[in-house]
């Protein structure tokens, strides 16, 4: 089913700032295979020069699409889940993310289009810090399979 | 918080050697523990080919995680990837057995930035398919 056009322009901001803990970031880490001592080791970081342990770039994953998760359960959208695949994803950073960080994400959906019998729709995230900083914004290109067929 | 790598020393079409990651089904499970992402096509084989697919198949974000690997890893300094985007334009299948799949990653410093920066881009393919597309990070060198 085609996904419908009134969502292009909505926007959802998690209920909640996500706070990044350490244990996040090591537990992440640790899932990807990835074992810089700058990840899990304060000490490391600090010799980078780092006021804490520092998260993946990819780390946002975990938090960004919170707000967003609202749109795509909304039956109003039309998004059969079983059929979503990952199309693209980027992470554009003002600076690194920390544990410690407390972050406000907000999603917008700013693209809903088909191509061949699949839909494509992109979300982007802001995340800031409660001041209002951007700290990163991310976008992510979700595949619904077959839906505009 | 600075890279290793330092902008004078690296020439644009500069090679950076392959690496050859390994995906289980296990590191599937921890993926889906550790982002969130539970969608049963990374982990059940049953509901996977339910929808069409040949198998399990490892999260997308899992392989960018693997090129964000490379890269913070060649770099020296996570905090130096300023910019990392891809496409995702194959699926890694992991099949159940001992061997399961290998994700291999390459890059190629394709320009050279103002303010010490560089755009590196990254080939990650699983056997023959390039299961990443457009795989570009801006990298701020030393």
């Amino acid at each position: 089913m085609a996904l419908n056009r009134d969502f292009v322009g909505r926007a959802y901001t998690a209920p909640t700032p996500y706070e990044v803990s350490r244990v996040k970031i090591k537990e992440f880490a640790a899932a990807i295979g990835d074992t810089n001592p700058i990840y899990v080791d304060r000490a490391a970081a600090a010799e980078a020069g780092h006021p804490d342990v520092i998260a993946p770039p990819t780390f946002p994953i975990v938090f960004s699409l919170a707000g967003a998760g609202e749109a795509f359960a909304d039956p109003e959208l039309g998004l059969n889940f079983a059929m979503v695949v990952h199309g693209e994803q980027r992470f554009e950073y003002q600076r690194p993310i920390y544990a410690g960080d407390q972050l406000v994400c907000t999603s917008t959906i700013t693209e809903i289009r088909s191509v061949g019998r699949n839909e494509f729709l992109t979300v982007q995230s802001d995340v800031t810090t409660p001041e209002g900083e951007l700290v990163c914004r991310t976008y992510n290109v979700i595949v619904e399979r077959g839906g505009a067929a | 918080m600075a890279a290793t790598v330092k902008y004078d020393e690296v020439t644009a079409g500069q090679e950076i050697p392959a690496v050859e990651y390994p995906v289980h089904r296990v590191d599937l499970v921890k993926y889906a523990g550790a982002s969130g992402d539970f969608n049963p096509i990374h982990w059940n084989e049953r509901f996977a080919k339910s929808v069409g697919l040949p198998d399990v198949i490892a999260h997308g974000m899992f392989t960018m995680a693997q090129g964000g690997r490379f890269v913070t890893d060649w770099a020296g300094d996570p905090a130096a990837v300023v910019d990392y985007g891809v496409r995702f334009s194959s699926m890694v299948v992991v099949p159940d057995d001992d061997k399961g799949a290998v994700i291999r990653v390459s890059g190629v410093i394709e320009e050279k930035l103002e303010d010490k920066r560089v755009v590196v881009v990254l080939t990650a393919k699983s056997g023959d398919s390039r299961v990443l597309s457009r795989a570009r990070a801006v990298v701020q060198l030393s």
